[in-house]
């Protein structure tokens, strides 16, 4: 097991005056409708996760759904009125403000859903701006600076303004500065949200290329259920400020743990998101055709190959063992069968 | 019955014309009334009641309380006067250490205090003052006199003016380009070659330590109220009223706490210019969106860099029109506080409109208003200025600023000793041109007025006397044909009808307090000029804005024009018209007018820019023509703007009307001139000044309430 980077206990989030007392009466049991009467809002309800190193989190929920109040919550932009928010360990509600700032410095980034470019910085003093706060050196940050222009494919555009730039240009910006300083956790609130789609997924597939390379601790926020299923290795999926499920994206479609999970799922093409491990069956069969598939290949890339065949498939690991089989009816049955059922 | 039930409002607001109209005809002039002095006078009249409040004696003419209410407030600007008088005589005296007396020695501490600040001040003119002029005082503030007559080469020459120029040209070249090096450049000769330069330097002085004192304290406390609810609960009502006070009114109870000179006009015009400077750095910082903040703050900003850093560059758009501002009410200024004393261009325009000289009195105008173009696009240009981090510059191109000023520097000390050479005997116009020395077109501008006058004479009198008896006279008469009962009925039911109990309430006491001062009558002529003002301004203003609109070019123009327009100090405007029409309300009342038109044709282009596109595209498909598109779309959606626009001109009005007291109204603003000379002074200046900003309020608030509706009403809040 990879080491934790991100521990959240119980966190919770109410907006209101008497907040803080009102949390310590309802003894961990709040409820939205009570709190609301008394005039208090709830936006994160005993968020209790871990992320680990390396690991990209997705939170998945409809607006007001508390998943910013609970990004801001753990960067701290907020402070949680409950609970505890550990960081590689340290206790985050602890801090006080000089160590704040230096986790900031040193271990943190974040991206923006509407950029929050500094208007009156060129693109590449705005990717400098973490740094130069940090009392680096005019030359050395513009030329870190420099490097991260050249990594998010912005060259030539070093000296414009962000009022000069397209939206898409403009994300890249804002996702050049959150690294400059390279951090070792890297959030993202809705970073691709305001994008029309094309530019959003060619900004999606540049975000996972950087990822492959980089390696960070990611939270990243969206309501975009595909968006989700697309980069994460696992999904909180929140509503009125409760996790309702955290799992990874094919066991919130397999398996949804709520109702309001399972609506989410419904429209999904199974075969984009499941790999074979997903439906395989474990079990050993004897009765095994020529063909061998790679257990981590993604249903819909290998479907028209085992479609084709008469005998059951074989499934391999990375070491060409055989880890488990799969019939070609099954194929069928998870692309078109479990969503009438309503599994 | 059924119009009645479809529009409730308008029969609301007939029934309220009605109520008013009964009651100004249900009342009769009292036989005793004439538009005497002012109700309260101090001097003794048989015809005066008299009351006594904290042992004040308080005479007035009574009248029937319906006609006219009886000035139970007369007390105040005596009471104000005495509670000055003692907190600057004798509240807590202490023991201070007097530098020169060598001892100790009892003072109040409030005086102390003042001394301390005006002393500050001083030094702060006097340093910039002789660095462009020359002088001894700087080096005595820190040795003594007796240093300086042992080495009297110790006194500073002050700078030749071909230095000041050739640096104002290079500076505005680092900071904007060609374009502002050469209109500096030629500003500073125009200066000195029209022998100007020493009173400009004297209020450019005065400027340099004003301007940038007033921005830092506006800055300070606006960002302070923007960090306390508190601070700003505080601030609010103080700025409210200060944002339509006249200058004038400020300058008497000045006086009495700093005394007279350039120190006390830089506190003054601090009072008045930190007030809008606070008001625009709050708007500017509420007004940057959350995650801007919150980027600022995972960039690992201490509060410090986040203010410096992020908040204030962000907001700069809001911050600049403050300093803008600023610099706008800093030259007014300088014109105004040459009635309490301080040296340079104002004084200058003073005395020369007062010996109706207006060839003088235009040059030095046209100075004023030059310096004050060139320092507004210097900040302008300043706040917008970028550093190239490519560029791989040489050693000169990267100094080359400092050495052109460096070499302009040694240039023009070698031009002024060879002038020494050249003008012997005479003066040397390489140093510094005289101010009687330089090159004059007053003769030509007043032989021009002569001319005009002899000209025209017969058509500008006809039209002066046309607009006199027939329209001014009788206008004026009706205004003072209002019993206090109407109009407040008047008043209060128009805040009801427009913000409900609250508005009322606020508009009751604004009123009340005007009408309870002894100054009614002279407050509704202050009115009748200015609504007259106002009525004209705006028409104006509306129809030239909604012409420019017509095309992106002029409006552009237009709004340009304004800007201009908008620096020139107010004094200015009284140069022309009294070149035309000489000392009558007709003077005034254009310049009023002029002035007063500026925000009318602004917000009006503003307003009907900020319809949306999509609007115009959706009326353009629906097959309106042009016409039908301004009156069915653009004027109902920009309405509100433009009425904000006519808040802007009843300020404006409201400020020049007070200033034409100089040319000699009957209105508030002629008492306010008066009590500069008065010993008991200080109390009425400010209480006419209350009353004067608590007219603009009455509207403002109004205004506002309304706009605010309406923009909720058609969702563009």
């Amino acid at each position: 097991m990879s080491e934790t980077v991100i521990k959240c206990e119980s966190v919770y989030k109410i907006f209101g005056e008497n907040a803080k007392k009102m949390l310590e009466e309802s003894n961990g049991n709040v409820d939205a409708k009570t709190f609301q009467e008394k005039g208090c809002i709830v936006g994160v309800n005993n968020a209790s996760f871990e992320v680990a190193k390396g690991e990209m989190l997705v939170v998945m929920g409809l607006s007001g759904s508390g998943k910013s109040t609970l990004l801001r919550c753990i960067s701290r932009l907020t402070d949680a009125t409950g609970g505890k928010i550990f960081i590689e360990g340290q206790d985050l509600l602890e801090l006080n403000n000089k160590e704040l700032i230096e986790l900031r410095r040193s271990k943190m980034g974040m991206v923006f859903q509407s950029f929050a470019l500094l208007p009156h910085k060129t693109v590449v003093e705005n990717i400098a701006f973490p740094l130069q706060i940090k009392g680096t050196k005019t030359e050395e940050s513009i030329n870190r600076a420099m490097e991260m222009v050249k990594l998010v494919g912005l060259d030539g555009r070093e000296n414009y303004f962000p009022r000069e730039l397209s939206g898409g240009q403009q994300q890249r910006v804002g996702i050049a500065r959150s690294l400059a300083v390279e951090p070792d956790i890297w959030f993202l609130d809705e970073p691709f949200s305001a994008l029309d789609p094309l530019i959003r997924k060619e900004m999606q597939d540049e975000f996972l290329r950087l990822q492959e390379k980089l390696q960070k601790t990611i939270m990243f926020i969206t309501h975009d259920f595909d968006e989700a299923l697309k980069l994460a290795d696992r999904i909180a999926i929140m509503k009125d400020g409760i996790i309702e499920q955290l799992d990874t994206p094919a066991n919130i479609v397999l398996n949804p743990a709520t109702e309001y999970v399972r609506k989410f799922t419904e429209e999904v093409p199974r075969e984009k998101v499941l790999v074979i491990e997903d439906v395989m069956d474990a079990s050993s069969n004897d009765n095994l055709g020529d063909l061998k598939v790679s257990k981590d290949e993604i249903i819909e890339n290998v479907a028209e190959k085992i479609l084709t065949q008469e005998k059951i498939v074989a499934v391999v690991d990375s070491e060409n063992n055989i880890v488990g089989s799969i019939k070609p009816s099954k194929i069928i049955d998870t692309v078109f069968g479990g969503r009438k059922n309503g599994s | 019955m059924e119009y009645l039930k479809k529009y409730p409002k308008l029969f609301q607001w007939l029934f309220l014309l009605v109520v008013f109209f009964a009651l100004c005809f249900a009342i009769d002039v009292p036989e005793t009334y004439k538009f005497i002095r002012g109700q309260a006078e101090f001097v003794k009249d048989p015809n005066q009641s008299v009351y006594f409040f904290l042992g004040k004696e308080v005479r007035y003419y009574a009248f029937d309380v319906f006609w006219r209410l009886p000035p139970l407030l007369g007390w105040l600007p005596i009471w104000i006067n005495d509670s000055l008088f003692f907190l600057m005589n004798e509240w807590m005296p202490m023991e201070f250490w007097n530098e020169d007396t060598q001892e100790f020695k009892t003072r109040p501490i409030l005086l102390q205090i003042s001394r301390n600040l005006t002393a500050f001040m001083t030094f702060l003119i006097e340093l910039i003052r002789e660095i462009l002029l020359g002088g001894l005082e700087t080096i005595v503030a820190f040795t003594s006199w007796d240093f300086i007559d042992a080495y009297p080469w110790l006194e500073l020459p002050g700078l030749p003016w071909t230095i000041v120029a050739a640096g104002a040209a290079i500076l505005s070249y680092k900071l904007s380009g060609k374009g502002l090096a050469l209109f500096a450049g030629l500003t500073m000769i125009y200066i000195s070659i029209f022998g100007q330069w020493k009173p400009s330097m004297q209020t450019l002085s005065f400027i340099l330590v004003a301007a940038p004192l007033s921005f830092i304290f506006g800055l300070g406390l606006g960002i302070a109220a923007y960090k306390s609810k508190r601070v700003e609960k505080a601030l609010y009502p103080i700025l409210l009223v200060m944002q339509t006070m006249p200058q004038y009114a400020v300058l008497v109870p000045a006086l009495v706490l700093f005394g007279v000179g350039d120190h006390a006009a830089v506190i003054i015009t601090m009072v008045v210019a930190v007030p809008p400077m606070i008001l625009l750095t709050i708007l500017g910082l509420r007004a940057i969106p959350p995650e801007v903040i919150e980027a600022g703050r995972m960039s690992g900003c201490t509060n410090r860099q986040l203010m410096l850093k992020v908040l204030i560059p962000t907001a700069r758009r809001d911050i600049l029109i403050g300093v803008n501002q600023v610099i706008m009410v800093c030259f007014s200024m300088a014109v105004i506080s040459a009635f309490i004393g301080a040296k340079g261009l104002g004084f200058n325009l003073l005395l020369a409109l007062n010996q109706l000289n207006i060839g003088l009195a235009l040059e030095a105008g046209l100075c004023i208003s030059l310096i004050a173009i060139l320092l507004d696009k210097m900040s302008l240009a300043w706040a917008n200025k970028q550093t190239d981090y490519f560029g791989n510059l040489t050693f000169f191109q990267r100094n080359k600023n400092v050495i052109f000023f460096a070499a302009s520097f040694v240039i023009g000390i070698i031009l002024a000793y060879v002038g020494t050479f050249i003008f012997k005997g005479s003066f040397n116009y390489l140093f510094e041109i005289p101010h009687n020395k330089g090159i004059s077109t007053a003769d030509f501008w007043n032989k021009g007025v002569d001319w005009i006058f002899d000209t025209f004479f017969v058509y500008i009198k006809a039209f002066n006397t046309w607009l006199i008896q027939d329209v001014l006279q009788p206008m004026r008469a009706l205004y003072l044909r209002m019993p206090a009962v109407a109009t407040l009925v008047l008043a209060v039911g128009a805040g009801y009808l427009i913000g409900g109990i609250r508005s009322a309430l606020v508009v009751a006491a604004l009123t009340l307090f005007i009408a309870l001062s002894p100054w009614w009558d002279r407050a509704l002529v202050t009115l009748y000029m200015a609504t007259f003002g106002v009525v004209i301004s705006c028409l104006i203003g509306f129809t030239v804005g909604t012409l420019c609109f017509q095309n992106k070019k002029s409006a552009a123009f237009m709004l340009g024009v304004c800007d201009i327009f908008q620096t020139f100090p107010s004094f200015v405007y009284l140069i022309p018209v009294m070149m035309l029409f000489g000392i009558t309300d007709t003077s005034v009342l254009i310049a009023v007018i002029v002035y007063a038109t500026i925000p009318a044709t602004r917000y009006t282009i503003e307003g009907l820019r900020s319809v949306p596109v999509g609007l115009h595209e959706a009326a353009t498909m629906s097959g309106v023509n042009k016409f039908q598109r301004l009156t069915k779309i653009e004027f109902p959606l920009a309405f509100p703007h433009m009425m904000l626009g006519l808040n802007q001109t009843i300020v404006f009005a409201l400020f020049m009307v007070i200033i034409g007291a100089f040319i000699g109204t009957e209105d508030l603003g002629q008492y306010i001139l008066k009590a500069l000379s008065d010993k008991n002074g200080a109390g009425i200046g400010l209480t006419l000044g209350i009353c004067v900003a608590f007219i603009g309020l009455i509207f403002d608030n109004l205004i506002r309430t309304w706009v605010e509706k309406r923009k909720k009403h058609l969702g563009i809040a």
